[in-house]
């Protein structure tokens, strides 16, 4: 799951949970049953368990792009036997 | 970090929070009901009034028992816990309590209800205070709500009479 991804996923969950809710509620008021209420918000939760639990695919359309392994040739890591100011710049070449 | 764990964590943790909130909301809605409970009681017969060897008085009699509480059940009521009770005042007590009969209502189909009974449970005064005595007949009821705050109120029904002598 990728940045992009995991923000998608905890929003889906928030506002899906939020949704189920309020339906149910609103299931269970208007048919005066409590036991309706609960059905239909345990359906709810395990809907949105499923659509943000595992990691699908479409969580993974943003994928982070690593530099090429060749540019880490061109800045190589300050040596231990380089002088101090080198350590606090950056390596320019 | 953002392992199938942790999201089943958050989710489970605000379901159950959110749960809570409709629950809360469900107790809240008990409020919107105005109940009109309806009760009478009508004493059809004393089959026997004496004193105890103890000295106390002791009387059984018969009842009609009618009431409708079906205004009591909301879609967040478990049960209606229900008792008459005889009430009356005596020289050493302001109030003396005695239940007569119980019942629960498990549900609305069953508040509307008629029942002719004997009083279930002794009427026995602490004392000789009963002859002729004057006393109320109370019908009193718990609400058990599926969530909330129980509450209870009652019906007072006055008038009634003992008998002047022991039968």
């Amino acid at each position: 799951m990728d940045w992009q991804g995991q923000k998608l996923a905890e929003q889906l969950m928030q506002i899906l949970l939020l949704a189920f809710a309020v339906v149910a509620f609103a299931t269970g008021y208007f048919m005066a049953s409590f036991q309706m209420m609960i059905i239909t918000y345990f359906g709810g939760v395990a809907l949105t368990t499923l659509v943000t639990g595992p990691n699908w695919p479409f969580y993974n359309r943003h994928p982070l792009k690593w530099l090429d392994p060749s540019e880490v040739e061109k800045h190589p890591k300050p040596q231990p036997s380089a002088s101090s100011t080198s350590k606090k710049k950056p390596v320019k070449k | 970090m953002h392992s199938f764990g942790y999201r089943a964590n958050a989710l489970l943790t605000f379901a159950i929070t959110l749960l809570a909130l409709m629950c809360a909301m469900a107790s809240l809605s008990d409020n919107l009901n105005s109940p009109s409970p309806s009760a009478h009681v009508q004493v059809l017969n004393i089959n026997w009034f004496q004193k105890q060897p103890n000295g106390n008085d002791e009387v059984s009699m018969t009842m009609n028992i009618s009431a409708d509480l079906q205004s009591l059940f909301t879609w967040n009521t478990k049960q209606v816990f229900v008792f008459l009770a005889a009430e009356y005042e005596t020289p050493k007590n302001s109030l003396n309590q005695i239940s007569l009969w119980d019942g629960i209502i498990p549900s609305k189909e069953h508040a509307k209800f008629w029942i002719h009974t004997s009083n279930k449970y002794r009427f026995i005064d602490q004392g000789r205070n009963l002859r002729g005595k004057e006393f109320n007949l109370t019908m009193h009821w718990h609400v058990m709500p599926k969530t909330g705050k129980m509450s209870a109120d009652k019906i007072v029904m006055p008038g009634y009479r003992l008998p002047e002598e022991y039968r």
